[in-house]
């Protein structure tokens, strides 16, 4: 994925994490993290369970207050008690694991509500942009249909639909299809690559080895609150440069424990 | 066919009076759950709030009447009041005050639960996508609390007008009362009236009922 470079070749920086640190109690879940995110960059956040991935994305969009550092966003300060957060959100577009469709809406209305009532946009306008990339993701003929109507998959594409309406100038998915079916999760990671394709900037947070390769410029990987690898897929993937890199990419290889019967003639 | 005594009902104004002690049943109840409905959601928010202090002393309140039977909260505050406090409370009044007390409680209840079974991420999702936080409540939670809401708290209204059959007990003169006055005054004439009479009144407690079950249940289907 081409990075976009600026005249002078320095890549734009769009988001900027700044040596954030964020604590539950006693606890520090994210311990002094610094990460640039550039244009059109896809950022892949991988690592063990309870490393912290999930909370930097929930701290990148003011859900979680951080109690060190700071997060901009174009230069602009993100501060969770900032008068100006709701208009930060907007351009931070986040997809949850669980969906989080609104149930007592339709699709269509789920869509529409935030360009609507937050950006206060021309409802016509939208609903023909929303219809448009509802048709992107296969699900044309859902407009009208309820959450409750949908499958996971279903469900997980239109709320990435949602996310897209606002405009946002990044993207995070926090582990969007861990709660899918196999061939569910293909269909929503098929979405996520054509906006990967179209240049989008992105963070995600996904255990999708494969697709991680396929997708990411750059593969982060977090444990015990910290970034111990920032590498290229090739890189990450053939030499991780730490030993715990080395033991979590074990945990997706398989030996043979039988051997396998000459195949009969 | 059995002689039900239904001929007393057309003697003098018995029909009209059972009708008006059921109006008299209905307007105590609805008097209340007109009072009851937003004092509760009042409470209810802040039973579903952060402030322990505020949470344990509603909790104590609700626990209180919950456990009272209504028969004897009724007595405390017509009978008890006046010994206590020397206050002149008419049993209407005084039959109000129980039922207000009683279906704020109930009420806040419900509230408190259908506040707290909408589940964190709406709230989440919803300010991710830049809703302030009063949109969030506005365009998200209520809609789904009320929802959650209205099944229950129409229930509660129709237990509310049943429960008024006990106001007799401190002097009111509803619709139960209107009946064991017609079924007295006619014991003579017609000993059979017992049957019939309190078989109206099942019937006039179930015509006002009935209908408001049926909004219930319409609803229901409709939010489901």
């Amino acid at each position: 994925m081409a990075v976009r470079v600026l005249a002078d070749n320095q890549p734009e920086t769009l988001l900027s994490i700044e040596n954030i640190v964020k604590k539950f109690g006693d606890n520090t879940v994210l311990n002094d993290i610094s990460l640039q995110v550039h244009k059109g960059e896809v950022i892949v956040i991988i690592g063990p369970s309870g490393c912290g991935k999930s909370t930097l994305l929930r701290c990148i969009n003011a859900l979680e207050p951080i109690q060190g550092g700071q997060i901009k966003l174009n230069g602009q300060t993100i501060d969770p008690n900032g008068k100006d957060l709701t208009e930060l959100r907007q351009k931070v577009g986040m997809v949850f694991q669980s969906y989080d469709l609104f149930p007592h809406l339709s699709v269509i209305d789920n869509i529409l509500l935030a360009p609507c009532k937050v950006q206060k946009r021309d409802r016509a306008q939208v609903k023909e942009e929303a219809l448009a990339l509802l048709a992107r993701v296969g699900l044309q003929d859902k407009a009208e249909s309820f959450p409750r109507e949908l499958s996971g998959g279903q469900k997980q594409r239109v709320a990435i639909v949602r996310a897209l309406c606002m405009h946002p100038e990044v993207l995070l998915f926090d582990e969007v299809t861990a709660a899918l079916d196999p061939e569910m999760v293909r269909e929503v990671l098929d979405v996520v690559l054509q906006l990967a394709a179209q240049g989008r900037t992105m963070l995600i947070v996904t255990h999708e080895m494969q697709f991680a390769k396929a997708i990411a410029d750059r593969i982060i990987f977090l444990d015990g609150g910290k970034i111990l690898e920032d590498a290229p897929p090739e890189q990450f993937f053939n030499h991780p440069q730490t030993e715990r890199a080395q033991q979590f990419l074990n945990i997706f290889e398989f030996e043979v424990v039988k051997p396998h019967p000459a195949p009969q003639a | 066919m059995p002689d039900l005594g239904l001929e007393v009902l057309l003697k003098g104004r018995n029909m009209e009076r059972l009708l008006e002690g059921l109006g008299i049943a209905l307007e105590i109840s609805l008097i209340s759950v007109a009072i009851s409905i937003p004092l509760g959601i009042l409470l209810g928010v802040l039973m579903a709030g952060k402030n322990p202090v505020i949470k344990a002393i509603l909790r104590l309140y609700l626990e209180f009447i919950r456990i009272m039977p209504q028969m004897v909260l009724l007595f405390l505050v017509f009978f008890g009041t006046t010994r206590a406090f020397g206050w002149d409370l008419s049993a209407e009044l005084a039959s109000i005050l129980v039922f207000t007390l009683w279906g704020t409680a109930e009420m806040s209840d419900l509230v408190r639960s259908a506040l707290i079974s909408i589940p964190k991420h709406q709230y989440e999702s919803s300010a991710a996508l830049g809703l302030s936080k009063s949109q969030i409540y506005g365009y998200i939670i209520l809609p789904q609390t009320v929802r959650r809401l209205l099944p229950l708290s129409i229930n509660l209204i129709t237990r509310m007008i049943k429960t008024t059959s006990l106001i007799l007990m401190i002097g009111v003169v509803e619709v139960l009362k209107v009946a064991q006055q017609i079924i007295e005054a006619n014991r003579m004439a017609s000993p059979n009236a017992a049957f019939g009479i309190y078989l109206t009144v099942f019937l006039l407690y179930f015509l006002a009922c009935w209908p408001i079950s049926l909004l219930a249940k319409y609803l229901e289907k409709k939010w489901r």
